[in-house]
């Protein structure tokens, strides 16, 4: 057992009132050899209220949260503390801890439910919708007649915004969109009138304007049955947006809670400071990741503490060290400007680096993506936002060759490309560099980092084995892993550091254009911020033109000179980024700017 | 909209059953030999291997004789054997009945069997009962099917016990069933040989199901252990268990060729065996198209399990 954490309150709402619904203290959860997960977590749930629970991955929140409906994930059991819960028209409060199988089985889904993460895999994909929240209805023998249950599946699915009619609940959960099984799944949790409900990360897999349609009903939902939320997510706009309290979670431990102004406007504890510093904001008033200060710190300091030592490090000296990047950068992108115009007309009169013209793409009818067109100059950032399904990675696919069913033509330096990689010279190939999205599955796992980095030298068929190997550690340098990482596998690296690695290895051949496909979405915020910091240094850097692919507009001041809008295959705003978010011309950029959680 | 996929898959299974009613009928006529010259004997004059030519309509264009051949499989008409010369339907009746016996017996047994135990292993992952049981279904689905036959009859005939008959004791056109103690153990022997493979997978299936979004939801919204199983996880390893099934099955119209061997069962497999000797290409024929028509069906029928499993390919197609 190790000690617990003192936390940081702002007022003194944990303590024991009549308003608590749920109440947690001293919680410890241990895996099954031993090891503690959490640390002594005390927190409150009270009606009508939500409470945030925001941390990183790993961090143990929604350990925490499913220990208070007394399940364990594999690997994981109940070590010491306890979960209290008041349900309405109880006398005595019940101890989760102290329940058999049966008893918790009927406090589950009917006093306290579960709204998981992830719609697409938390509803039975063989089963009508109707069907799994007429589910929970029977179990928990809601009402006294067949009736009366399928009475109150049509009135929840009605209050949750959906229809409510026999061949709406006839719908299989394909059939539905993302934003509408998340529903189907909060009617699920609502409709036996729960006292706590335990909210997984509900929208994060969702778009910015589903989401925010979500949020709205998760909230109207809580206020109307007057119900005691746990919001467990890593994102603090979410938090700010939908909670009346917040707490945080850093390992397995809860460091600062309070109210959200309280300990949004001013945190006490050094990893909230971090945390909140690292969020992207759409005005751009901060900057995230604090340019190569905070890299260089996350780079040197040992994996399990860096996100403690860059908090320490971070206030104060990092905004002179920011200025001076930016005026360095400034100066660096006239210099190349000029040199690649010297360079430019040997090969062909002013052409941009990446030409983009008329590209379409359709598969049968769908129209996936309509006359596209885009340049993009060195050390240039363009940003390609829009939602999933509007084509945005189809169009990054086409331009690096993945994808050759387009019409229309790809230009570098004037030169048109041919459709598919394979008939692009090998310099063209060099010239456009791709990134994935996932880290998890991008590299190999049986590949040390420093083989993997290779395959792109030895397929370029440059330098010898020596070179090739001073190339890669080059590289590795630069995305401020260091050379050390050379002889590791991905296993043993986290998310952020093999997004790195990912990056160094579209840097070894030196591209021109890098094409970056949603690279930060997988990653935490602070993680994504010291990854957003590093594109902005390799740019100042390496003359790096890039194609930063992304749903998230929030990031788009943090990293783009412009930004392109994408919307069902057509880009329907596209300028310099701080003309775009001005004054969006398209209704479409006006309603997603406005979705944006405000922070 | 689901009658319009089986529609669609059973013509294409009819297209599968005409293609390989091409390939046999082709293979026989390149087969060495000459049928009348088989059954007439190395002393027979060129008039009456050319009279008995007639007879079996073997003068007529190849071509002539695949549709004469194809028209009567419609009917049921397998043709004349012509080591016999009775009529091919006549002489495999008994012997489909026979076969189809062991084979249904077989399968009736093992699959309940097969995702029974695959389900208990995936409840019970990593204890030592799932441990033991892996280890012992891969030394099961490791051994050829005669070792395992021999085995039985070691154990139940011979060596251990006397209690089983060794082999088949049935006189010939006495319908098998009338003694079923000799049906014990070449069933047996098929059961051992198919079940290993459906529990693997099975096991596999049901982890990866036991593990996914919806199941814990299920737990989590209060739904009974036992409801969860049955309802939430056991359709979706459904899908793709029946894939392997009906491998196993279509293995079990061939395999049983080994077993009905070695338990001198009077099934299909004997007959093929002779026929083969024989040279009696009739017989030959029709067992191939018999044996196609197995691997068809049950893979036929492995499609139909994953449709009705998954409502994506139910509503898609």
């Amino acid at each position: 057992m190790s000690p617990k954490t003192q936390t940081v309150r702002h007022d003194d709402a944990n303590e024991p009132n009549e308003k608590i619904v749920l109440r947690v203290s001293d919680l410890r959860v241990l895996t099954n050899a031993g090891d503690e997960i959490l640390h002594g977590v005390d927190f409150a749930l009270a009606r009508g209220e939500i409470l945030g629970l925001v941390g990183e991955s790993g961090s143990g929140k929604t350990t925490a949260g499913l220990a208070c409906m007394g399940h364990f994930r594999e690997g994981l059991k109940f070590g010491s503390g306890s979960v209290s819960i008041w349900p309405r028209g109880d006398a005595t409060h019940l101890e989760v801890g102290d329940l058999d199988e049966v008893a918790l089985r009927d406090l589950r889904g009917s006093r306290i439910a579960y709204i998981p993460q992830d719609p697409a895999l938390s509803l039975n994909p063989a089963m009508r919708v109707g069907e799994q929240i007429r589910e929970v209805l029977d179990i928990h023998g809601f009402g006294s007649s067949e009736k009366e249950r399928a009475d109150r599946v049509a009135e929840v699915l009605v209050d949750v915004g959906l229809p409510g009619d026999k061949t709406y609940q006839k719908r299989w959960p394909h059939q539905l969109s993302g934003g509408q099984q998340q529903r189907i799944g909060i009617a699920m949790a609502f409709a036996m009138y729960p006292d706590v409900l335990i909210l997984d990360e509900p929208t994060t897999g969702l778009d910015v304007s589903t989401q925010s349609v979500v949020l709205d009903t998760i909230r109207q939902m809580t206020v109307a049955n007057n119900v005691a939320g746990l919001y467990i997510t890593h994102d603090l706009a979410v938090i700010k947006d939908i909670s009346d309290r917040v707490a945080v979670m850093l390992r397995g431990d809860l460091v600062e809670e309070g109210p959200v102004s309280a300990v949004l406007e001013r945190p006490q504890h050094e990893y909230t400071k971090m945390l909140m510093a690292a969020v992207p904001d759409l005005a751009g008033r901060k900057t995230i990741g604090d340019g190569a200060a905070e890299a260089k710190a996350v780079a040197e300091a040992d994996e399990k503490t860096h996100i403690l030592v860059s908090a320490g490090e971070k206030p104060g000296d990092s905004k002179s060290d920011r200025s001076d990047a930016d005026g360095a950068a400034a100066s660096a992108v006239d210099s190349d400007v000029s040199a690649v115009e010297g360079k430019g007309k040997s090969a062909s009169e002013n052409a941009p680096l990446l030409e983009v013209k008329d590209v379409e793409l359709a598969y049968g009818k769908a129209q996936i993506l309509d006359g596209i067109n885009l340049t993009l100059e060195p050390g240039e950032c363009t940003m390609l936002l829009g939602e999933s399904g509007s084509g945005k990675t189809t169009l990054s696919q086409c331009v690096a060759g993945l994808n050759d069913d387009y019409k229309g033509s790809v230009k570098l330096r004037g030169t048109e490309l041919a459709r598919s990689t394979r008939k692009r010279t090998n310099e063209q190939r060099v010239g456009i560099q791709y990134v994935f999205q996932s880290p998890f599955s991008s590299l190999n796992p049986r590949r040390s980092i420093g083989q993997s980095l290779t395959v792109p030298l030895e397929m370029s068929g440059q330098g010898t084995a020596a070179s090739r190997k001073a190339t890669v550690e080059e590289a590795l340098d630069s995305v401020r892993l260091g050379r050390t990482f050379y002889h590791r596998r991905p296993g043993d690296l986290s998310g952020g550091e093999r997004q790195r690695a990912a990056i160094a290895r579209a840097l070894v051949n030196a591209p021109s254009v890098m094409v970056c496909d949603e690279i930060t979405s997988a990653l935490d915020v602070s993680v994504q911020a010291s990854i957003v910091a590093l594109l902005r240094t390799l740019r100042e850097e390496r003359q790096l033109a890039m194609l930063f692919v992304t749903h998230n507009i929030a990031l788009s001041r943090h990293i783009a000179d412009n930004l392109a809008v994408l919307n069902k295959g057509k880009i329907v705003d596209y300028g310099l980024t701080a003309q775009v978010l001005e004054n969006p011309s398209h209704e479409y950029t006006r309603a997603l700017i406005a979705d944006v959680p405000k922070f | 909209m689901f009658g319009k996929v089986i529609g669609k898959r059973l013509l294409f299974s009819a297209f599968i059953l005409i293609a390989v009613s091409l390939l046999v009928f082709g293979a026989t006529l390149l087969l060495p030999g000459d049928a009348a010259r088989a059954i007439l004997g190395q002393q027979a004059t060129p008039e009456r291997i050319a009279a008995l030519n007639e007879q079996l309509g073997l003068d007529q264009p190849a071509w002539q004789r695949y549709f004469t051949w194809l028209g009567g499989l419609f009917v049921g008409d397998f043709g004349t054997s012509s080591a016999t010369g009775g009529s091919v339907g006549a002489l495999l009746g008994d012997r489909i009945g026979a076969s189809f016996i062991l084979m249904g017996l077989a399968a009736l047994i093992s699959v309940p069997l097969g995702i029974g135990l695959g389900v208990y292993q995936a409840l019970h992952r990593g204890k030592r009962r799932d441990q033991a049981m892996t280890g012992l279904s891969l030394v099961l689905a490791a051994m050829p099917e005669f070792v395992i036959g021999i085995g039985l009859i070691a154990i139940f005939a011979t060596s251990v016990f006397q209690i089983l008959p060794a082999v088949t004791l049935a006189p010939p056109g006495e319908p098998v069933w009338n003694r079923p103690e000799q049906l014990i153990l070449p069933t047996l022997t098929l059961i051992l040989v198919v079940t290993p493979y459906i529990v693997r997978m099975m096991r596999a299936t049901m982890i990866e199901v036991l593990d996914s979004g919806f199941v814990e939801m299920a737990r989590l919204k209060g739904v009974p252990e036992k409801r969860v199983i049955m309802r939430h996880a056991v359709p979706h390893a459904l899908g793709p268990v029946a894939q392997v099934v009906a491998i196993q099955l279509a293995w079990l119209a061939g395999g049983v060729v080994v077993v009905e061997f070695l338990f001198r069962y009077p099934g299909l497999g004997q007959a093929l065996i002779d026929a083969v000797t024989y040279r009696d290409v009739q017989v030959v024929q029709a067992i191939s198209m018999l044996v196609a028509a197995v691997y068809v069906v049950v893979n036929l029928a492995a499609d139909v399990v994953g449709i009705l499993t998954n409502p994506k390919l139910r509503s898609a197609a």
